[in-house]
């Protein structure tokens, strides 16, 4: 067993979010949080979105800055490839929503992180959104995460570690369970 | 007008418990029952469910299991029996067929109005149990018509289901049991398993209560619980009373040919969509499973047991098939019914006091319920310990509250509420 002075510092203030769920838990209204990005067509299958405002805490947040994101599919696609495709931006939404549960449950459980990388694949059957095999679907067949983590903890405590960013992830809830989606015209 | 210094709603295993403890203390009191003792017990569970804890746990104050297996688990009918005999040994003063409408504030305690009848009564302790209704989902709603559907309120056996597919929602102690049964009896089952406790029936030679008991699991106060609001959802552990004392378990029900799939997200257009979280739903069940055997095997070791037990081992990890499906089409015809074992939930409909909080959940302190003075909450899952959720828990809980609820009412005959309430609050 080592023992060191210095603190767990993952860079998680545990106690403010602490803090927040019992603030929040005595102030329902105020967890109501509203996401929100906007994306306009440039070309082709090119996009362009921006995330800025969204709604929580009882009142219009903002982010420090406006972040933006090209969107856009390969040349393989006959695109012509400014940005990463959308079902990427899923992979990137996933893997940094379990990144930051990690760096949280440790943080929470004294473990401090010396590098936490993540790779993520998503198989999938084109045929699918090409419309040329109604048995196929067009998401993703499956999804694989692969955690490497370097740490003061044994690998239990690691598995235990990832299962509980999963169990607290918005985005692995959103991959894996079905969510009302509403698409209307303006 | 009938007048008593204390009521006690519900005359099951809590009910039944306070009863025996008022009379100790010679506070009069009325045992109100919609039914016969044992209402829940007699007409809302099938018949082959056994208590989840062993025959050697299941004791009421002043009565201990005196029967010869004390390692079993009591059937239903015997559980009807036991209660029976001990309300009559204990000479509670039941009033059975009292159905309660209502319970209000009023002068000097309270008013229960019961079968048109109306009874004052000083202090109220409501002992009618934590599952009166059972908890079924919204998406319960989209399923087609077609489907027979059931709860554990309204399953007997499997010889009453249509022949055919079932769908069993929920995996915990009721789920896993079901769907053991039901398969059994030549109808398919899928088992939509959400988050659940695993654990195995016996570890070591013992029972997994008498680990529980022992390491001192089943003795942590309410008060010293991180997530109370957690501890106090939580769902049952995978656990049967069985003679056989066998471990039931995912592995066992997939073995047997027991279709095993992610939790029911929701029905649309007919079709049950299920999540694809069963793997870390699995894993942090056996995570959570081989933490406790780890901190069993610690106690073993330091109380010097490690000789007369048999070796610590673990069990086969939670096996995922990679070909369970994330949706079934209900209006097919594979599957003809569905059954609902996605929980409890207490029935207070009647209780005119406002002690609830925004979710509807009594606010209470470990049975004595906040804003309120003189009314108890008995008999609900981590109520004062972890032991709470089981008999002889709500056993030891009646103690405490019958000791409070007696202090109470010493105090309210001084007339000085603020300084004797702090008195009573020494009972906590």
């Amino acid at each position: 067993m080592t023992v060191t002075d210095r603190p767990v510092d993952n860079g998680v203030n545990v106690q403010a979010l602490l803090d927040a769920r019992g603030a929040l838990s005595g102030a329902p209204e105020a967890a109501q949080f509203t996401w929100r990005a906007s994306c306009t067509w440039r070309n082709g299958t090119h996009s362009h979105s921006t995330v800025d405002g969204f709604t929580g805490l009882g009142a219009e947040q903002h982010h420090r800055a406006t972040y933006e994101f090209d969107v856009d599919h390969p040349e393989c696609f006959a695109s012509e490839d400014n940005g990463a495709t959308p079902v990427e931006f899923v992979l990137v939404a996933l893997a940094g929503c379990l990144t930051a549960g990690v760096a949280s449950v440790a943080q929470f459980r004294g473990i401090q992180l010396r590098s936490v990388t993540a790779t993520i694949e998503g198989d999938m059957n084109v045929l699918g959104i090409l419309g040329a095999d109604p048995e196929v679907r067009n998401g993703f067949d499956s999804i694989l995460i692969r955690f490497a983590i370097d740490a003061d903890a044994s690998r239990d405590d690691l598995e235990a570690v990832i299962a509980q960013s999963q169990k607290r992830s918005a985005v692995f809830d959103v991959v894996t369970n079905p969510t009302k989606v509403l698409v209307e015209l303006a | 007008m009938i007048q008593a210094t204390a009521a006690v709603v519900g005359a099951g295993h809590a009910g039944l418990a306070m009863s025996r403890r008022l009379t100790e203390r010679s506070i009069d009191h009325v045992v109100l029952e919609r039914g016969e003792v044992a209402n829940s017990w007699r007409t809302q569970r099938w018949p082959s469910l056994r208590l989840l804890t062993p025959n050697w746990q299941t004791r009421l104050p002043g009565q201990h299991y005196a029967g010869d297996d004390p390692d079993g688990f009591m059937p239903v009918a015997e559980v009807l029996a036991t209660l029976t005999g001990y309300a009559r040994l204990i000479s509670a003063p039941v009033r059975a067929g009292t159905t309660v409408h209502a319970v209000r504030a009023a002068p000097q305690g309270f008013e229960i109005l019961a079968n048109g009848d109306v009874l004052r009564a000083r202090a109220v302790v409501l002992a009618t149990g934590a599952c009166n209704l059972p908890a079924i989902p919204g998406i319960a709603d989209a399923v087609p018509p077609s489907i027979t559907t059931l709860t554990p309120l309204t399953y007997r056996d499997p010889g009453r289901l249509p022949a055919g597919g079932v769908l069993v929602v929920g995996a915990s102690a009721t789920g896993v049991q079901l769907a053991g049964e039901i398969h059994r009896s030549g109808r398919p089952v899928t088992l939509a398993v959400g988050e659940h406790v695993r654990l195995p029936r016996t570890y070591r030679g013992r029972d997994i209560f008498w680990w529980m008991q022992a390491t001192g699991v089943l003795a942590e106060r309410y008060d010293q619980i991180d997530d109370l609001t957690r501890a106090r959802h939580l769902p049952s552990p995978q656990l049967i009373g069985t003679a056989e004392r066998t471990t039931t378990d995912l592995n066992t029900l997939a073995a047997e040919g027991v279709r095993i799939v992610g939790r029911l997200g929701r029905v649309i257009d007919g079709v049950a969509q299920f999540s694809g979280s069963l793997a870390n739903t699995c894993a942090l069940a056996d995570l959570k499973m081989n933490r406790f055997l780890n901190r069993a095997d610690e106690w073993a070791t330091t109380s010097g047991l490690d000789d007369e037990l048999p070796p610590p081992h673990r069990f086969a990890p939670t096996r995922i098939d990679p070909r369970a499906p994330l949706q079934l089409d209900l209006t097919s015809g594979e599957i003809t019914t569905v059954l609902w074992a996605t929980g409890f939930r207490p029935d207070h409909s009647w209780l005119g006091v406002p002690v609830r909080d925004r979710t509807g959940h009594i606010r209470h302190d470990g049975g004595v319920v906040a804003g309120a003075h003189g009314l108890y909450l008995l008999g609900m899952p981590v109520l004062r310990t972890r032991a709470s959720t089981y008999i002889h828990g709500a056993g030891m809980d009646s103690e405490a509250l019958a000791g409070h609820l007696h202090t109470f009412l010493g105090s309210q005959r001084r007339s000085h509420p603020a300084a004797s309430w702090a008195a009573a609050d020494r009972h906590r």
